[in-house]
Order: structure tokens, then C-alpha cells, then sequence
């Protein structure tokens, strides 16, 4: 095994066991913590693909923003393991079928990707470095780029506009 | 990509530098706790430390000592792993930074061009920016792990502080980046060496980026996490023994690496001011420039780092109200102005 494969299998183990302890996990802020540790493990997989601009964007913006907000929420309303509502026995089997029904339709879409012509490329692609990223964002996709920061603007506004008083 | 193609000497030399530049910082940390009070007793026309050793030198050795043997408490309603946590966090995001500063040029030993800086990736502010907005969490998850109302009011008033002042921060660094064209440090470093330093392009963005420098390292006038007089003593309140130390010592370091950061950023780096590098290393030989360029480095270090300590016996605490009005209302509207002027001047320029 080379250094990235057993790169890749670290970080895919962590990234998935804590994903799986966000939702297992009772206690909010542990859950919160365990969310932290999967957008880490998320970054290190966009490392491993050289698209380093990315990765520590994510952190920027999810593990060190989002996050924090996640933290500010559930400290303020003290939600702990003792108020943590207990479902009925049938609200618990609704929501089995219907995530089954979402895992359903996720490996249908999956199923017929052609994955062999597709071969991540590791350490050696460049448009993940923050010069090619930003050339392709102003030229190629300028308008999409530009319409989605107008959506973010017209959002921001909104929390503005709904957060005043009076 | 074998496991053995790895240059075996790079990873001793970069654990070795690595090794160097976290005692350094620590070492650091330790006298500036000193200078912090030897400054303030000579502001407020006190003598200060005066009895361990000569002129009170081993005072921070005292001081850790004396925090090593305290007694260790874990309040029995706390919880335990995130109460450890907190401390842990605090330390490690604060010595984190130092990882991409360019603490000097290269060295020539044995046939190997040494840098002194441990990564140079290619996105480095950007790394800058992502470990201090993860420094929150040091101070937010000891403060609600202390299950204590004065501690959890101070961590969620050191969060929203800390993520306020970010926002200015990063546009200030925007009006940076614009100018140097480039992410690495050690691209921004070169060009301060062959040009003028960044200050003289940039001295409002630095005045904010110093400001909001203060407000992330939790230091007077921004110190209301804190404020012993509204929070007991904010969100180390519950910690005793080298627990509370790891706080009270990740913000001197914390100090410490800003300081170095402004000193890159906007001083020159590792630059000796008013000299020619190249022609004076061909004088007196490579290695001797690239320590003094080390030390020069350290001396705007110092100076930052007294102009922190003298705010803080200067300044008194903002109200929190206050503080809010001035990072959304003043900061944020100054670096944008800055930001679209830098973008103006740039752009009229080329043309």
C-alpha cells in the first residue's frame, strides 16, 4: 500500500465512524463536536486530491463559522440528554422507511456511474490550487458565480430584515 | 509515492524545526508574562517581580511551578472530557499558527538548503485564517463544560467577539492579498525584501488588522471573556492548576504568534531594514544574514508584543455593546472602504 491509500483509509474510517457518532450521540454538543471532526476528516480527503484551497475553505467556513453558530444555539437553549423528547415506537419505524427510501434512490442514482474513467487524481491535478480555481470562476463560470453571490446577498438581507426589531 | 522514497533527512530536519519553533514560542510566552509585568509596575511607577532570581528573571519559572503542584479540580457536575478538552484546544490552536510563518531564509549546512519555515503551502494566510477561527472553540467548549453561568456567558461572549472581529480581519487581508498577488508567506516575505514594506500601502488595513488582532488574542480593551468584575473570572472560572496555565499561557502565545503574523504581513518579515541582503551576504556569508534576519524578525516580535502589554495597562475595557458597535458598525464599514480603494488604486494603476 502506498502512503495515500492508507492516507485514504484513515480519514475515510474517521470521517465515517464520526459521522456515524454525530447520530447516535444523545447529547447534543457531543453530536455537534463529532460533526467538527467530520468536516476535518472531509478536508484531508480534499488534501489528498491537492485541492488545498478547498479543504481549508470548508474549515473556514464550516468547521470554524457554522459550527460555532451550531455551539452558540444549543449552549444558549441548554438542550441536554434529560430534555430530549422521547418518540413513539411509530414515528421511529417512519423515519427508518423514509431514510431507507432516500439510501434506495442514492444507490439507484449511483448504480450506473461509470467510475473506471474516473480516477481521482491524487497529488498531481491543479485546478484545485487557488490560482486555477479563481481563473475558472471569473472566466468559465462567471455568470453562475456571480448569480450565487446575489442569492447569498439577497439571504443576507433577509436575516437582516427579519432579525430587526420592531 | 512508495513509503520509502521519503526523504528521511527532510522529516528530521522539519521535526527538528518544528521542535525549535514551538520552545521558542513558548520560551516567549514565558518572558512576556514577565514583561507583562515588569511594563505594567512601570506604568502604574511600581517596581514589579523583583525577588526570584536577579531583576526577578526566574519570576515565570516561579509562576509555572507554582501552578504545577496546585491541586487539580474537576467539579463533579463539569463534563469531564470536554473539561479537558478546553485547555488542550486553547494550547494547540494557538501554537498551530506558527507552522506556516517564515521564521527566516534558508541556511546552508552540509549541502542542504534548510528553510526555516515548516510548511510552505501554498495557501498560507488562508491556513492563518482557518486556525484562528477555530480558536473559539478552546474558550467555548471550557466554558460550557464548566456548567458554571458565569463561565458559559463568558465563553458565548468570547465566541461572538472572536467571530465578530474575524469578519474585519479577513477583509483587511483581502486588501493584502490583493496587492502581493499571492497566498504563501514566503512569496509575501520576498517581495517586502525587494519592495517597500506592505505598511506603506497599507496603513489603514493594518490599523484594523491590529485592532481586531487584540479583540482575537482576548486582550484589553476587548478582554470581556474575562472581565473579573461582571464574570468572577469568565470561562476559566472552574479550572485551577496547569489547566487554568494552558489558558492563561495560549493567550500570551497567542500574542506572540500575531505578533509575528503583523510583523510577515505588513513589517517585512524576516527583512533587516535598510539593508541590502544579497550584497551583505556576500560579505559576511549566507548563514550569519539569515540569523540576523531571524532576530530582526523577533525584534518586531517584541515591539508588538510591548505594544500590546502598554495598551493593556493603557486602555480601559470596552462595554460589550460597545464592542459590537465598534467590529460591525466601524471595522467592518473601514476595511471595506479599504478594500475597495486598495481594488481601485490597483486597477487604475495597471491600466
Amino acid at each position: 500500500m502506498t502512503i495515500i491509500q492508507i492516507l485514504f483509509w484513515l480519514l475515510s474510517a474517521l470521517v465515517l465512524l464520526s459521522a456515524i457518532m454525530v447520530v447516535i450521540n444523545r447529547h447534543p454538543v457531543y453530536s455537534v463536536i463529532w460533526l467538527i471532526i467530520t468536516f476535518f476528516g472531509i478536508s484531508g480527503h480534499y488534501i489528498l486530491l491537492n485541492a488545498q484551497f478547498l479543504a481549508v475553505v470548508n474549515i473556514i467556513v464550516y468547521a470554524g463559522a457554522i459550527m460555532v453558530l451550531f455551539l452558540f444555539v444549543i449552549m444558549l437553549m441548554n438542550l441536554n440528554k434529560d430534555m430530549e423528547p422521547q418518540k413513539s415506537k411509530w414515528l421511529k419505524l417512519v423515519g427508518a422507511i423514509a431514510c431507507g427510501c432516500l439510501l434506495l434512490v442514492l444507490i439507484a442514482a449511483l448504480k450506473d456511474i461509470d467510475i473506471n474513467n474516473q480516477i481521482a487524481e491524487t497529488n498531481t491535478g491543479n485546478i484545485g490550487l487557488i490560482e486555477n480555481l479563481g481563473t475558472v470562476l471569473f472566466t468559465k463560470y462567471v455568470i453562475p458565480f456571480e448569480i450565487s453571490s446575489i442569492l447569498f446577498l439577497s439571504a443576507m438581507i433577509g436575516a437582516v430584515v427579519i432579525g430587526k426589531k420592531d | 509515492m512508495d513509503l520509502m522514497v521519503i526523504d528521511i533527512w527532510l522529516i528530521i530536519e522539519k521535526l527538528a524545526l518544528v521542535a525549535i519553533v514551538v520552545s521558542i514560542s513558548l520560551l516567549i510566552a514565558m518572558y512576556s508574562t514577565y514583561a507583562e509585568r515588569k511594563v505594567a509596575a512601570y506604568l502604574q511607577d511600581r517596581r514589579g517581580p523583583n525577588r526570584a532570581g536577579p531583576f526577578g528573571i526566574l519570576q515565570p519559572l516561579a509562576d509555572g511551578g507554582k501552578l504545577f503542584f496546585k491541586e487539580e479540580i474537576i467539579p463533579l457536575t463539569s463534563s469531564k472530557f470536554l473539561f479537558v478538552l478546553g485547555p488542550a484546544l486553547a494550547m494547540i490552536t494557538a501554537l498551530m499558527t506558527s507552522a506556516v510563518i517564515p521564521w527566516g531564509g534558508t541556511l546552508n549546512w552540509f549541502e542542504r538548503n534548510i528553510s526555516l519555515q515548516i510548511a510552505d503551502i501554498n495557501i498560507g494566510v488562508l491556513y492563518i485564517f482557518g486556525v484562528i477561527s477555530l480558536s473559539v472553540y478552546g474558550i467555548m467548549i471550557g466554558g460550557w463544560a464548566s456548567n458554571n453561568k458565569f463561565s458559559l456567558l463568558a465563553g458565548i461572549r468570547g465566541a461572538s467577539q472572536m467571530i465578530s472581529y474575524e469578519l474585519a480581519m479577513g477583509l483587511t487581508l483581502i486588501a493584502l492579498l490583493m496587492l502581493t498577488g499571492s497566498l504563501k508567506m514566503s512569496v509575501i516575505v520576498e517581495q517586502q525584501i525587494n519592495g517597500p514594506w506592505n505598511i506603506v500601502y497599507q496603513p489603514l488595513g493594518f490599523l484594523v488588522f491590529f485592532i481586531c488582532a487584540l479583540a482575537e488574542t482576548n486582550r484589553t480593551p476587548f478582554d470581556l471573556p474575562e472581565a473579573e468584575n461582571e464574570l468572577n473570572f469568565g470561562y476559566h472560572q472552574e479550572y485551577s492548576s496547569m489547566k487554568l496555565g494552558f489558558y492563561l499561557f495560549a493567550e500570551y502565545i497567542a500574542m506572540f504568534i500575531s505578533s509575528a503574523i503583523m510583523a510577515t504581513l505588513y513589517f517585512g518579515g524576516y527583512d533587516i531594514p535598510f539593508v541590502n541582503e544579497s550584497s551583505l551576504s556576500a560579505s559576511i556569508g549566507h548563514n550569519l544574514v539569515t540569523i540576523l534576519g531571524g532576530f530582526a524578525l523577533l525584534l518586531k516580535v517584541s515591539f508588538f508584543l510591548f505594544v500590546f502589554i502598554w495598551i493593556r495597562w493603557t486602555i480601559p475595557r470596552f462595554r460589550y455593546d460597545q464592542l459590537m458597535n465598534l467590529g460591525w458598525k466601524k471595522l467592518i464599514p473601514l476595511a471595506l472602504f479599504n478594500m475597495v480603494i486598495t481594488a481601485v488604486v490597483i486597477l487604475l494603476l495597471d491600466k
